[in-house]
């Protein structure tokens, strides 16, 4: 986190020689000003681990149910590791997507198919895709690095009660599925309460809503339930996250190409 | 295999004094094939039905440093008595520790990077009664060494116990034409060393990872998993040879290409050939502004020894499409052409699945020979065109 850190120290300085002329804080600058702060607030919990529970709903309410562990490694001066594992549909289980995030650098991806021991390496152009026949794409559920975006503040507002900045930020990477994503960020905790995506196209296509914030170690908030709604299919994902452990004692060990094929 | 599996099941008894909970998943399928035209001889069928089971059972603990894994598998076919057998997939223990891991007893590992064929992967025997594409491998004894350091991993294998290559019996299909007066017996292998199936086999393996560009070198030296053909008096019998084999794979994303690359030098008392397979994998992502996408990949296979290789791809090209819907059900569609630049022998195959619900799956295969000359193995099976279906329950 020391590219970050180093960041957040020039912003500081910048937002002290501001204090002496507000009125030269561009828009991008407090846009970038509030990304850092959220990810200031995120640096610092080591690892985890936690469950997560997909409920896929089509547009007739049918649903489908996926349930997959995830750990993750928190990378100093880059993007986190983590390793999701499949435990449901019985089919897949035992399937394993290992992702290395990169602030500047394109992430590296890697899948496990058990049934034939093979590894495989994902071409991380493939990043609007829906991850297992989801709503969220694989860039959504990719660790969120401050890099990856561009920003600018919009507005105040207040999203049910609570107090937001509104944000855009559009994708600093390649083959990215939206043109830009609108957030809501707490003004008192600078965590995410909803975000909106607009497709290539620049049309609504999906609104992120976060539920159930909980605050793990004093300090880090996690939602317990976030809804990806795709206002183009009218078919939405829900997932329920639990279990959540901090500073379990995971290592890049954890997180390698031998540890993908015995992850189940 | 005997010596094999009763230090492992010590292993596992020993295992289970730190139980964690004992988990089983597993699978349980019925399968149906037909074939379009009368078979080559009067002992095959024209329609096979069979089921399968696999039950694995599975326990990690030491906070998941140690696991033991189990899976089992049993095929019963209708008409091919051959085609029914039990086979142990994996029964091994797997340590890790600080910088390495070690497993131990049976199991089964994948090496390469190539789609239509798999030269460099020689640790496993093929379960070739389960299907022609060589995909179903037999459970392989093994202590395996590895280490994952910042130059790459570094697997090393000892290999006890040789698993023989199951082969489909008279009644079964599509296999090789056995020429009249002459039968075919895969019980009486025979072995080029002394020691049989108990010569001890010796694999490493290196890979290394820079950035987009994934290379591995591999070292094989033992009793060769494919067979030749000796006759005996008027019986065919499988003969395997000691070769030393070299592997290169090599896969480099550039930008929206994979381009992949397996070679392989083996070397016999029979002869010394280089086998290859290079080509790429090119993907539209959302096609047709959805979900779905849809690969193209193209591989040229090669064989040095021509007209007298024992695979059927000496000079051939496989083009290939590969179609992902990216849907709740997870429907993926693949159909290629493989032409062999020599002859122009086409085998075609089509393979598709589908989810049905949560637990079941569907699986579809339809494989067909065009244009074969008497003198290139897939000659056997010119009168073998088949479509196949699989329902899967998972558990």
């Amino acid at each position: 986190m020391n590219i970050k850190i180093s960041l957040a120290s020039l912003l500081l300085i910048t937002l002290q020689l501001n204090a002496f002329n507000a009125l030269a804080e561009t828009a991008e600058e407090k846009g970038l000003a509030i990304a850092v702060e959220s990810d200031k607030r995120e640096t610092g919990f080591t690892d985890s681990t936690a469950k997560m529970t997909m409920e896929l709903r089509n547009k007739q309410g049918d649903t489908s149910v996926r349930h997959i562990r995830i750990k993750s490694l928190e990378v100093e001066g880059d993007g986190d590791k983590s390793m999701s594992i499949f435990d449901q549909p019985a089919d897949v289980k035992g399937t394993a997507f290992l992702t290395f995030s990169h602030a500047q650098q394109a992430d590296e991806q890697w899948l496990y198919l058990p049934s034939i021991k093979r590894v495989k390496r994902i071409n991380s152009k493939n990043k609007s895709g829906p991850f297992m026949g989801s709503e969220f794409a694989y860039e959504d559920i990719a660790s969120q690095e401050v890099e990856k975006y561009t920003y600018k503040y919009l507005r105040d507002e207040t999203l049910n009660g609570i107090d937001c900045f509104v944000i855009e930020r559009i994708p600093a990477y390649e083959h990215s599925g939206y043109t830009r994503q609108i957030g809501w960020i707490n003004k008192a905790e600078y965590r995410p309460e909803q975000i909106v995506f607009y497709d290539r196209k620049n049309s609504l296509l999906k609104t992120l809503s976060y539920n159930g914030y909980q605050k793990y170690l004093g300090q880090y908030w996690r939602a317990d339930q976030l809804s990806m709604v795709n206002h183009q299919t009218e078919k939405s994902t829900t997932l329920k996250w639990s279990d959540y452990k901090f500073k379990t004692g995971l290592t890049d060990t954890d997180f390698s190409r031998n540890s993908l094929k015995r992850a189940k | 295999m005997k010596q094999v599996i009763y230090p492992s099941l010590i292993l596992l008894t020993l295992f289970s004094s730190t139980v964690n909970a004992v988990e089983l998943s597993g699978n349980i399928s019925l399968q149906s094939q037909a074939f379009f035209n009368d078979p080559l001889d009067p002992n095959q069928h024209n329609q096979y039905s069979s089921f399968a089971v696999q039950p694995e059972l599975y326990q990690k603990s030491d906070n998941s440093r140690q696991s033991m894994t189990f899976i089992a598998f049993h095929r019963h076919d209708h008409n091919d008595e051959e085609r029914s057998h039990s086979d142990i997939r994996e029964l091994s223990w797997t340590g890790v520790y600080d910088g390495f891991e070690i497993t131990a007893g049976i199991s089964k590992v994948f090496w390469g990077v190539t789609e239509t064929q798999h030269l460099v992967d020689i640790i496993n025997q093929t379960d070739q009664v389960e299907g022609i594409d060589g995909e179903d491998k037999l459970g392989q004894p093994m202590i395996r060494f590895s280490t994952e350091q910042n130059w790459g991993v570094l697997d090393m294998f000892i290999l006890p116990g040789f698993r023989e290559r199951t082969f489909t019996g008279i009644e079964g299909r599509p296999r090789f034409e056995i020429a009249p007066g002459l039968n075919f017996n895969a019980d009486t292998a025979t072995y080029e060393s002394d020691k049989e199936e108990k010569h001890i086999d010796y694999a490493t393996r290196w890979l290394g990872i820079f950035d987009e560009i994934e290379l591995g070198l591999s070292y094989f030296t033992g009793t060769s998993r494919e067979p030749t053909m000796v006759l005996n008096g008027t019986t065919l019998s499988p003969h395997y040879l000691l070769i030393k084999q070299i592997g290169i794979d090599v896969q480099a994303i550039i930008e929206d290409w994979t381009w992949k690359l397996e070679a392989v030098s083996r070397k016999s008392s029979a002869d010394n050939y280089i086998a290859t397979t290079a080509g790429f994998e090119y993907t539209l992502y959302g096609i047709f502004g959805g979900d779905s996408d849809l690969g193209i990949v193209i591989e040229y296979l090669y064989d040095d020894r021509n007209e007298l290789a024992s695979s059927p791809f000496q000079n051939d090209i496989t083009t290939a499409l590969r179609l992902a819907l990216n849907d709740t059900q997870s429907t993926e569609i693949l159909l290629g052409l493989t032409t062999d630049l020599d002859d122009s022998v086409i085998a075609s195959f089509i393979e598709a699945s589908r989810r049905l619900g949560d637990s079941l799956k569907l699986t579809l295969e339809a494989r067909a020979f065009n244009n074969t000359i008497s003198s290139r193995p897939l000659h056997n099976f010119r009168q073998d065109n088949f479509v196949q279906a699989d329902l899967a329950w998972y558990f």
